[in-house]
């Protein structure tokens, strides 16, 4: 049964149907229905009785919608404690997706509980025969996330970083991510140079007439201090990038006018939360500061 | 024609009001989109003839838990509960606003600015009054009517007649020569005699509507209220009639001798014009930027233009006000 509405954001609670504990403080919740969300955007979970707060999607196959999300305040400390078969409302999905070209070649950058959405790309991104380099970066190994799930991914190499090496390369993702951008510039070059076919290349699988080096696109969700430095990354090597950005959201379809962005005053639930490097070059409150539910400043 | 057109819409909607130099009769109402500088500017840029901030208190002041705002195509509840960080954030939001910092440069001119305060006393309304009027906005709307903190304030000063009377004389002791707007509720039995109390306080303008109800939606598998003050305040599509008729009550109670702000459920141009006719000289919107997304502005400003072309008005003034004539 439906109201008839064309549009609509009210939320309405649906049975939580498997729970999956992904890390001491991580856990994945799957919902009896599909919302159609697109990787990259977001949907308002709603705990009755508790808060509402914006959260990624980690997956929507068209039958089950799942969230992945760590515990962390009051609303996700109430929400964990939920079992299968309770209630939990949800509205959207909401705002912007990511987007590729069939056959692109993408790097995925995630730090943290941004690995889950990230994934969503990954598994979308490959049925569209795209390639992928899957960078995952956590403080240590037990705090990783879907790297089990990464593995079984077609086309698709996962590298990983731990802050304090127990796996993986032993520093930044952001790390990885440069060496495998100045490995795919040199390999341009060489190419250039010597006149070869643009194929088989690592970081590329399609010709096309833009250097190789613009192709493939960078997505990263994450702390934004990691954001930051992607974007800096990205800007200084002419890769195209998206970035997803997090903003405290009250309405989350553009009303409120809480989640704004100095100086452009762009909405982070509507313009956002998937938003184009050269946009979040201009955002000069990018990797500065963010408001909190009063509007107040507070630096990152 | 087209081009043609363009030139007259920006000759047959401009008006002066109160010494403020409007473009076009749209403004952003209070509460949508205008927590910071960079949203009233980026509001502007779409198009809006004046930008109303979010409500100031004279001190912090939280709002409720979400969820806060709710909507479909015919309504929208909202009890964010006013949530604001007090006058030093007013002070930098409306310095850096009024600065004209070039961030669009299409935008040739500043848009007015009305900054809307709030408090829950009538001292605190003198206060914050006087913080803001210190700060020069083009104009200052005063929020008596607010349905969403009753458990904390008890019934809006829009309420009783004496009370918004009280109010308004506090915020005038303090503004000077800036333009004093009073928002009134439509949940009053007789918003024509708040009107006329209000102006007989010394307002300058009206602005009518605040959300109407409050009203309640809800879910039904959990069997509990949504919004988590369970009560709303009402606006979009459905609220115009009640918007239309308490425009109507605000201009007859008062000779049509101040300006009003006819706010509530308006979408399109035509509602613009209804509005109007019932006797408002400017237009709110604020719902309705969700269903017709931040180009509405723009959007409501052609369709009164095409509309005032296709019926022969030369000047808005032949419309405000029509059905009392």
């Amino acid at each position: 049964m439906s109201c008839g509405c064309k549009k609509n954001n009210v939320p309405k609670t649906y049975k939580i149907v498997s729970i999956k504990k992904e890390t001491e403080q991580v856990q994945t919740f799957t919902f009896d229905v599909s919302l159609g969300a697109r990787p990259g955007q977001f949907v308002m979970v709603w705990l009755p009785g508790v808060d509402e707060v914006p959260m990624s999607v980690s997956m929507d196959d068209g039958k089950n919608l799942s969230i992945t999300f760590f515990q962390v305040g009051d609303m996700t400390t109430e929400l964990a404690k939920c079992k299968v078969g309770d209630l939990v409302g949800l509205r959207g999905p909401l705002g912007t997706h990511y987007e590729w070209k069939k056959g692109q070649h993408l790097i995925l950058v995630a730090g943290g509980y941004g690995a889950a959405p990230m994934y969503f790309v990954a598994n979308e991104a490959v049925k569209d025969e795209c390639t992928v380099d899957f960078i995952v970066g956590a403080r240590s190994k037990d705090l990783l996330l879907y790297t089990d799930e990464i593995k079984k991914l077609e086309n698709t190499n996962l590298h990983i970083a731990t802050d304090d090496g127990s796996e993986g390369h032993k520093g930044y993702n952001t790390e990885i991510l440069e060496k495998l951008i100045n490995q795919r510039l040199s390999s341009t070059e060489r190419q250039s140079a010597s006149g070869e076919a643009s194929k088989n290349t690592p970081l590329d699988s399609t010709p096309c007439e833009e250097p190789h080096s613009r192709k493939a696109s960078v997505f990263a969700c994450g702390p934004e201090m990691m954001l930051k430095r992607i974007s800096d990354i990205c800007a200084e090597e002419e890769v195209t990038c998206f970035l997803s950005l997090e903003r405290y959201m009250k309405c989350g379809y553009g009303l409120c006018g809480n989640c704004c962005m100095d100086p452009l005053g762009i909405r982070v639930c509507k313009d956002g939360p998937v938003i184009s490097n050269d946009i979040c070059r201009q955002l000069t409150e990018f990797g500065a500061y963010h408001r909190d539910e009063l509007g107040r400043k507070k630096k990152f | 024609m087209i081009v043609l057109a363009g030139i007259l819409n920006v000759m047959e909607l401009k008006q002066n009001i109160l010494g403020i130099e409007f473009t076009n009769p749209t403004v952003l109402a209070s509460g949508i989109w205008g927590v910071t500088a960079s949203g009233w500017r980026c509001v502007a840029k779409n198009g809006a003839g004046a930008i109303t901030t979010k409500s100031l208190w004279d001190k912090e002041h939280k709002g409720h838990p979400n969820p806060t705002i709710i909507s479909n195509e015919y309504w929208s509840l909202n009890a964010v509960g006013i949530p604001d960080a007090g006058p030093e954030k007013a002070r930098e939001e409306i310095a850096s606003y009024m600065a004209d910092h070039p961030v669009y440069p299409e935008q040739s001119r500043r848009t007015p600015l009305v900054a809307n305060i709030v408090s829950n006393s009538k001292e605190g309304f003198g206060e914050i009054a006087k913080v803001i009027a210190e700060l020069k906005p083009d104009a200052i709307e005063v929020n008596i009517s607010c349905p969403n903190v009753e458990d904390e304030l008890g019934k809006p000063f829009a309420c009783s007649k004496p009370d918004a009377a009280g109010v308004t004389e506090a915020v005038k002791k303090h503004t000077g020569d800036i333009p004093v707007f009073v928002k009134l509720s439509p949940n009053v039995n007789n918003i024509g005699e708040i009107a006329k109390a209000v102006v007989g306080a010394g307002a300058d303008g009206i602005t009518a509507i605040n959300t109407v109800g409050p009203g309640m939606a809800i879910d039904l598998k959990s069997r509990k209220p949504i919004l988590s003050n369970r009560v709303g305040g009402l606006s979009g599509r459905a609220i115009k009639p009640v918007a239309v008729r308490c425009v109507a009550d605000c201009y007859k109670a008062t000779d049509g001798k101040v300006p009003i702000i006819g706010t509530g459920g308006i979408y399109t141009g035509e509602d613009a014009l209804e509005i109007m006719m019932a006797g408002a000289s400017l237009v709110g919107i604020g719902t309705a930027i969700w269903d017709r997304g931040e180009e509405v502005f723009k959007k409501v400003c052609e369709e009164m233009s095409e509309w005032c072309d296709a019926n022969d008005v030369k000047d808005l003034s032949e419309i405000i006000g029509s059905i009392h004539k």
